[in-house]
């Protein structure tokens, strides 16, 4: 690996996209070493990035409770975790750095949970048999990004890091064929402008918006690696979505977002629904013999506790069967009358009064009363852009990290692993890796008035007009939503060629449409909420297709990506490592014309590709 | 759930901030929220008004908003005279229509405060709340090279203590519940988190110099002991942080 010389990194400009806690802690940790920094975000301030709102906590294999735990198993777990479908080598060295990132919290003032002796207390974690799960309350997400965000603000204040918030990045420059600038929008003024510099990382999130609903924040999009995606960058298995199967149901149409629950209700919630389709009786009143405690019925070893996907899936067959429960008929029971008889009410409040708490303040409704009702949401992209061990495009120059990428967990993630490969890729990854680029070109190349950087700002401001142009009938959150719908029912929690051919029909239609009959109101030269929701809603339609595509051409079941013409018996994904062993990455051809698929081939020297089971 | 009675909807009157710009005037506008249920959350009901004036060619009321679950902070709207509403420990996003009857009549202001300019209609500016943590909110350790996370213990009751101050979001409430407009419950907060912990000895006497200074630079005022912020505060920040950054200023003077 090469290194900048120390007095030569100031004359570096690096372009930092998103201030999660992969942009934060990249944009703090690189203008520490003495880069010239440039940080962007749409949020008003970086502290709001939806890093903030993960609750578990974040592994590491300290084996601070002397349980066995090491770098090894934790790379184990989470190569197992993904179902063979990440890169071993990236693993790795995201199990070696992960006790670091702890250290480097704990220095920074994150206030993690400790025991009485002062030390740091662990909890396990779904996917793990060691407890190597650090947590704060259950706000762990919020704490590590205040701790990134401080770090960066403390760049900020020495001048090392300029900070652009409510900033929206539109596109990505190209000079001769190394990634050089990004063009922007300025959300309060409008104004569209080119910021250059000597490397572009994306640090965006993922794409888990693409469904209705998910639980990611509003204004969490794909389109900065869409554009990326347009200009070359490959996607890599944008199939590999997680669905998460404890969240609040949706109550109607007009709703907005899911919240998420945590799993741990499942420990001693029961879930059932009516055995008779559309009863109509008040859950209390339907006696033990007319309720189907369907998991406990179909997987009596694992009950309640089945895995996150096999659940989410039997929940979604039970409302398809016309006996969901709640508005819409979209919800299943989670049922602590039983516990709360065997165990008090008291106890049952110990180990959940937050949750219940949660739960009262959406719905309205008393927990320990009447059940909860629950329905799986979407919550994260393992899928991104594809990236070299280096987390560098195949663009030269374009690094992407955090969830924007792909390269960790596979085909599942664990829980615990976000935060840690977030925090791992800004604090100790990057700042190795760009330098190794760096070195080997001459700082300050790009320019401002380059005719890409121009052509640039032309295709963005025409972007823009052509959305507030067509002057049709309806809103962006309307065609979300019927986006959302076809994805989130063809694409969501279980595939098929038979769902996928259907959705590869209807997105295009749905684009045609949109071009057609969009509504936006206002101008471009102001704060304008419905121009933004417009063009992340256009990238969203033109990324689905390729979803689509990618679930397609992934004709076996793995990890979260599950066909159902590929399942064991047990209702397990079944893999198919002689053919799909490798990353799908897809390249741009050009609008109308279909991608190329690129496969890079997962190779496995440590361990030896089994079948994924908890039992 | 079978019971629901979803059919049953509310209209509502809304009288809601409208200002164009910064330097624009502004102004009072009604607009009525129809069918709305108690399932509605409070943004939702906000963003079904929106559809119809993007329908009917109007501008929207701009807004804002993004996690929708009380962790991002960004919500930030006056209600009926309350920042947030006025419901313990909720944040605007978290509020739901059951709170509200058919009929009732509904002020929604932006945040007002010296220190956060309004951009427009109900978004200000808080970029003032970053400004004092910028100067000097944080430990000033460089990424690599820390010591192992269990060589200095913390006692439970600091790490703890820490993390009640911790808690905040940083949507800026507390400013503006205050009467004098003063953000030394956001300030205090952050100086009491690292005042309780060990990593946070070395520059303590600096940090709360420099972030008191930024606070009355930015046009924020000073405490005057009405705790009208502990009562706004979404997440239940104590007053007793003013306390102690009162007397971690005080400790920085000798």
């Amino acid at each position: 690996m090469k290194l900048v010389n120390p007095s030569n990194k100031r004359k570096y400009k690096i372009l930092v996209v998103g201030t999660g806690l992969a942009g934060a802690s990249a944009a703090a940790s690189l203008g520490e070493l003495g880069y010239n920094v440039e940080s962007f975000c749409y949020q008003d301030s970086p502290r709001r990035a939806h890093s903030i709102a993960a609750q578990g906590g974040i592994n590491a294999a300290k084996n601070y409770p002397n349980d066995g735990d090491s770098i090894r198993r934790l790379y184990y777990d989470t190569i197992k975790g993904g179902d063979f479908r990440s890169r071993e080598a990236d693993v790795w060295r995201l199990a070696q750095v992960s006790n670091e990132i702890i250290d480097q919290c704990v220095a920074q003032g994150v206030p993690f949970a400790r025991d009485y002796a002062g030390y740091l207390d662990t909890r396990s974690f779904g996917g793990a048999q060691v407890s190597r799960t650090f947590y704060a309350r259950g706000q762990t997400g919020q704490q590590l990004l205040l701790g990134a965000y401080s770090a960066l603000s403390r760049q900020i204040r020495l001048q090392t890091v300029k900070l652009f918030p409510r900033t929206e990045m539109l596109d990505l420059i190209l000079i001769d064929g190394e990634a050089k600038g990004i063009t922007i929008r300025d959300l309060v003024t409008g104004e569209i402008r080119v910021h250059v510099g000597d490397a572009v990382l994306l640090c965006t999130g993922g794409y888990a918006n693409v469904f209705n609903l998910s639980t990611n924040a509003r204004g969490c999009s794909v389109t900065a690696i869409w554009k990326a995606y347009r200009k070359g960058a490959f996607f890599a298995n944008p199939c590999f979505t997680q669905i998460h199967p404890t969240c609040i149901p949706q109550a109607g149409d007009y709703q907005s977002k899911l919240t998420l629950m945590s799993e741990s209700l499942r420990n001693d919630g029961r879930i059932w629904v009516p055995k008779n389709k559309g009863d109509k009786r008040a859950p209390n009143d339907i006696p033990e013999d007319d309720r189907d405690y369907f998991l406990e019925r179909k997987y009596p070893s694992f009950g309640n506790l089945a895995p996150r996907d096999i659940s989410s899936r039997a929940a979604k067959e039970a409302c398809d069967d016309g006996r969901g429960v709640g508005p819409g008929g979209r919800g299943v029971y989670l049922d602590f009358r039983d516990p709360i008889k065997r165990l008090g009410e008291h106890v049952i409040r110990e180990r959940y009064s937050n949750l219940f708490e949660m739960y009262e303040r959406i719905t309205g409704e008393d927990g320990y009363k009447v059940p909860m009702r629950i329905y799986p949401a979407s919550h994260y992209a393992m899928g991104g852009l594809w990236v070299d061990y280096n987390l560098m495009s195949n663009i030269p120059g374009l690094f992407v990290l955090g969830e924007a990428n792909f390269s960790v967990h596979g085909a599942n993630r664990l829980g615990a692993s976000a935060l840690m490969q977030g925090l791992a890729d800004g604090y100790f990854v990057i700042p190795y890796t760009v330098a190794h680029y760096l070195a080997s070109s001459k700082p300050g190349k790009a320019k401002e008035d380059h005719a890409e950087c121009k052509k640039s700002i032309e295709d963005v401001k025409a972007h823009t007009k052509k959305l507030l142009l067509i002057n049709g009938k309806e809103t962006p959150a309307e065609f979300m939503r019927k986006l959302g719908n076809v994805t989130w029912n063809n694409i969501g929690m279980a595939r098929s060629k038979e769902s996928l051919t259907e959705a590869l029909a209807k997105i295009p239609e749905i684009r045609e449409e949109f071009w057609k009959n969009l509504k936006v109101s206002g101008t471009e030269f102001e704060v304008n909420q419905q121009l933004e929701n417009a063009g992340r809603t256009i990238d969203f339609i033109e990324f689905a297709e390729l979803l689509c595509r990618d679930a397609l051409n992934r004709d076996e079941s793995c990890g979260a990506h599950f066909r159902v013409e590929h399942q064991l018996p047990d209702g397990e994904a079944k893999r198919n490592d002689e053919n799909f062993s490798y990353v799908a990455a897809w390249g741009f051809k050009g609008d109308g014309v279909p991608p190329e698929l690129h496969k890079e081939p997962l190779e496995f020297n440590l361990i030896k590709p089994a079948v994924r089971s908890y039992k | 759930m079978s019971g629901h009675s979803e059919e049953k909807t509310k209209t509502l009157n809304l009288i809601v901030w409208r200002q164009a710009g910064p330097d624009k005037p502004g102004r009072f506008e009604t607009y009525i929220a129809k069918n709305i249920t108690d399932h509605h959350s409070f943004l939702e009901m906000l963003d079904v008004v929106n559809e119809e004036l993007i329908k009917e060619g109007k501008e929207p009321i701009v807004f804002d908003h993004d996690c929708r679950e009380g962790i991002c902070g960004v919500c930030s709207q006056v209600i009926n005279g309350v920042p947030h509403g006025g419901h313990e420990r909720t944040t605007v996003c978290q509020l739901h229509m059951r709170l509200f009857k058919d009929g009732d009549t509904i002020y929604i202001e932006p945040w007002r405060a010296r220190a956060f300019p309004i951009i427009k209609d109900l978004m200000v500016n808080r970029g003032a709340l970053d400004r004092i943590i910028q100067a000097g909110g944080y430990t000033s350790v460089h990424t690599g090279g820390t010591p192992d996370a269990n060589a200095i213990p913390i006692p439970r009751p600091d790490a703890e203590y820490a993390m009640d101050a911790a808690e905040c979001i940083g949507c800026g409430a507390c400013v503006a519940a205050c009467p004098n407009g003063s953000a030394m419950l956001f300030t205090g907060a952050k100086v009491s988190q690292f005042a309780a912990l060990p990593q946070g000895q070395v520059e303590a006497a600096e940090r709360v110099a420099n972030m008191l200074k930024e606070m009355q630079d930015c046009g924020f005022g000073n405490c005057s002991n009405h705790y009208e912020c502990q009562a706004a505060c979404p997440k239940g920040i104590s007053v007793k942080f003013i306390a102690r950054l009162n007397r971690e200023y005080l400790k920085s003077l000798f």
